[in-house]
């Protein structure tokens, strides 16, 4: 068996602290050295400074494999706990606990070495054991994790030594770094995951307090780069407003995301404050049923597609935030192609394109819209939208529970709307019996190519291939693309902007000193 | 037990949206929602007689443990709102009822039946905006991560919060007090006890307060138990992580230990405090006690 091996290295640990990205110049300086001259530049940061984060998304526990919610990747994922890659704010993926892998011919091995001298936070060594663990933690029946089915191409796992980890796979699987990302790596011996943890990240747990806070403190004994605070408190909230006055007043440094668009106005012209806009991977949808008439017309969903103005929709939501996509692709994911030109907003070629549907006088459709923000205001817009033409919009307003039941498991709808979260989340339109039901066997063949792709180029070549081919048949009509904005007291800095899978890794934020 | 006739499974809380068929089963399984209903009805109150309130679904954590933890927050917030509210209405309330023909007489009673009209969370955000936004007095909200390891912060913490409860009660404390005075002002022993020689301040304090004080208690106790269970409102404008908040995340979540134990603590507390108001009354007023040592004999 021979294979590529990729080094990594040991300036591994320091690059990976390059994600932080508002401040190029000071973690590219931190990238380059691990000496303290770096800190003579920004000799004006706290390095013990407490960092308060407010956030409106408390986990429900502290597994994610046991349905703790996306809370739980905010708080923990690169913080408390590491995996052997990383996803980064800028969306590469990047080695954390691996120090080198290598891969056979055929793509179906995996070996990776672990990096040495790692331990967990109860003083631990990390061992190949530990990986396996915590590998089948995830993929266990009983495992809630939102990944699992990402992961059932892993055949076996074996430990060769305490050192290297084999895992081999049953199909090929390029995203297989990708996927381990989201893997926390946990002390097998640990117990009740529920309520603490046992990882080997920049932080230790201090303390939870169920619906109001949970503590991290700077693990000393880490293996890289020491965090630039001495400690992070995630202060929760269940209301927005209460949320941006404990940032007015100085209560919280930091909101990992605001989602009401009226309340940046108080934060924006005040030089108290940094509104930073990132790239989000949620994605507002006007998702058809490809399945049924009229969408099952390609003349139709493209004619909708031209009907609708949405810039005019971004702007009226998001004021200047956010992003036009012409696809499901957000910029983050690596097969993003800039298709805002297909489809442009043009009335009258809607028109001609209805005609050529034979739907000339237009018709009437359902929009299944759930019934909390943006969805109604969106639905309103539409409907006004496609009144010009002719198409008539009867607005049904259901529960995020009925979506659940009669869009996405019963398929029983005409037109939704929907906002998508995830990361890389293209393959959807691969699979037929998705809720859309968009079926090109061109565009299936191109994900399930594209996944035993033997280099991620290749991977990357293949689902722009199919991101053109989705954009074309307008499967979906992608509104816009959600900002992810970060909102800080203009004290703190080095905190990540994008946010990715709700990631939010605060080892990098300095505050300065006051 | 009506509770579980609501729509959606406890077991779907628990899966992530993939879940198959097989996981869902073994999910009702754990939260026992696979039991016919009078089966999870007798458990519960099987482990009920025994003080054991069960463990949450979401957090694994028994619910016993979760709601002292939440008592901490909801309890002195109550008390302490409530002893505000008695502050402000009582002193306050005699004197609109004594002076009720001066202009401040006058004032405190609009002023009162102002506070009765606005609604709590506005009070809260009112005062949030104007103490902790404009001014920086006072925190906007949240709770002291090492609770009450640190009394000053929590009291900190609290003022606002405090304040809002005080001025709320104190308002409609306030009409009780003040009619109540009102009565007894034409009661006939005051004009008697006046008459045998005491002064006015002597005959108030000595007669009059005594007995305008049952009526009074009684609306005390049932303040105080609106405030224990209405303290939603308020924990939420100001994200303190007491029993309303818990209360609420529970049932959006499905969690029903976690709403069962609840309810069950509030309910035992509103029989405790009506219970507390009844022996106060019988302190105040020999009369109570007489009439029930008659009825016992």
């Amino acid at each position: 068996m021979t294979g590529t091996i990729i080094g990594f290295g040991k300036t591994a640990g320091q690059a990976r602290r390059a994600r932080g990205a508002t401040l190029a110049a000071a973690t590219l300086a931190l990238a380059l050295s691990t000496s303290t001259a770096v800190f003579a530049e920004d000799a004006k940061f706290d390095p013990n400074a407490s960092i308060t984060i407010g956030s409106l998304y408390e986990p429900q526990n502290l597994d994610n494999t046991a349905g703790a919610g996306q809370g739980i990747n905010e708080a923990f994922n690169c913080n408390v706990y590491e995996a052997l890659f990383t996803l980064t704010d800028a969306g590469d993926v990047q080695p954390g606990l691996v120090a080198e892998q290598s891969v056979s011919e055929d793509g179906l091995t995996y070996t990776f070495k672990l990096r040495p001298g790692v331990a967990f936070h109860s003083g631990d060594p990390l061992t190949a054991a530990d990986v396996k663990y915590s590998i089948e933690r995830v993929t266990a029946e009983q495992s809630k994790s939102s990944r699992k089915k990402s992961l059932s191409t892993i055949s076996a796992i074996e430990t060769p030594d305490d050192q290297t980890v084999v895992v081999k796979l049953s199909a090929r699987s390029i995203s297989l770094p990708y996927n381990l990302s989201y893997v926390w790596i946990v002390n097998d011996a640990a117990k009740d995951l529920n309520a603490s943890e046992d990882g080997t990240g920049p932080y230790r747990l201090d303390e939870w307090r169920r619906g109001s806070s949970l503590a991290l403190t700077r693990n000393d004994k880490y293996w890289g780069t020491a965090p630039t605070n001495g400690e992070v408190v995630f202060q929760y909230f269940t209301d927005a407003t209460a949320l941006n006055n404990a940032l007015l007043t100085g209560a919280v440094d930091i909101i990992t995301s605001v989602q009401s668009p009226d309340s940046i106005a108080q934060f924006k012209d005040n030089p108290d404050f940094t509104v930073t806009a990132g790239q989000s991977t949620t994605k507002q949808l006007l998702a058809f049923n490809d399945r049924v008439a009229p969408f099952d017309n390609v003349k139709v969903r493209k004619a909708i597609a031209r009907a609708i103005d949405d810039k005019k929709l971004l702007t009226s939501i998001w004021g200047e935030y956010g992003t036009l996509i012409g696809s499901f692709v957000p910029p983050t994911d690596p097969w993003y192609v800039d298709l805002t030109a297909v489809d442009t907003y043009d009335v009258e070629s809607a028109k001609a394109l209805l005609k050529e549907a034979g739907f000339a006088d237009g018709f009437t459709f359902k929009l299944d819209t759930p019934n909390y923000d943006p969805h109604p205001i969106v639905a309103q817009f539409i409907q006004s939208e496609l009144a010009k033409v002719n198409i008539k919009v009867e607005i049904n307003v259901i529960t995020a529970n009925e979506w659940y039941t009669k869009v996405y498991k019963a398929h029983d709808f005409q037109a939704t709307l929907q906002e998508h979260v995830n990361h890389r989340d293209i393959v959807f339109y691969g699979n037929p019996d998705f809720y859309w039901g968009y079926n090109n066997p061109k565009v299936v063949d191109l994900i399930k190519a594209s996944e035993a792709a033997a280099n991620t180029d290749e991977q990357t070549a293949k689902l722009k291939e199919a991101n053109t081919i989705i954009a074309e048949d307008a499967a979906s009509n992608w509104l816009y693309l959600y900002p992810q904005i970060v909102v800080s007291s203009s004290a703190v800095s080095g905190y990540p902007v994008n946010g990715l899978n709700s990631q939010f890794f605060a080892y990098g934020i300095k505050k300065s000193e006051q | 037990m009506l509770l579980r006739l609501l729509p959606g499974d406890p077991a779907n809380a628990l899966l992530s949206v993939g879940a198959d068929a097989a996981q869902i089963e073994k999910a009702r399984e754990q939260v026992g929602s696979n039991l016919p209903l009078w089966q999870q009805f007798l458990r519960f109150a099987g482990s009920l007689a025994r003080f054991d309130l069960g463990t949450s679904f979401v957090s694994g954590k028994p619910v016993i443990e979760e709601i002292a933890a939440r008592l901490t927050v909801t309890v002195p917030l109550a008390l302490m709102g409530f002893l505000l509210s008695i502050l402000i209405a009582v002193p306050l309330g005699i004197l609109s009822a004594v002076k009720a023909d001066r202009w401040y007489g006058g004032l405190i009673s609009t002023v009162s039946q102002l506070g009765i009209a606005i609604p709590v969370f506005w009070v809260g955000i009112l005062l949030v905006t104007v103490f902790a936004v404009t001014f920086r007095l006072f925190p906007s909200g949240g709770f002291p991560r090492r609770g009450w390891q640190n009394e000053g912060q929590v009291l900190y913490a609290l003022a606002l919060p405090v304040l809002t409860i005080g001025l709320v009660m104190g308002a409609s404390l306030l009409r009780y007090v003040r009619s109540a005075t009102q009565d007894v002002l034409g009661s006939d022993y005051l004009r008697t006890a006046r008459a045998l020689g005491a002064s006015f301040p002597e005959a108030l304090v000595r007669h009059g307060i005594r007995n305008g004080a049952v009526p009074i208690v009684s609306i005390l106790g049932i303040e105080l138990a609106t405030t224990l269970l209405g303290a939603v409102v308020i924990e939420r404008v100001f994200a303190l992580p007491g029993l309303g908040s818990m209360l609420l995340l529970a049932i959006e979540q499905r969690d029903y230990p976690n709403v069962q134990g609840v309810l069950f603590i509030s309910t035992l507390l509103v029989l405790l405090i009506g219970f507390g108001a009844d022996l106060t009354q019988r302190l105040i007023d020999p009369r109570l006690r007489e009439r029930a040592v008659g009825g016992s004999a």
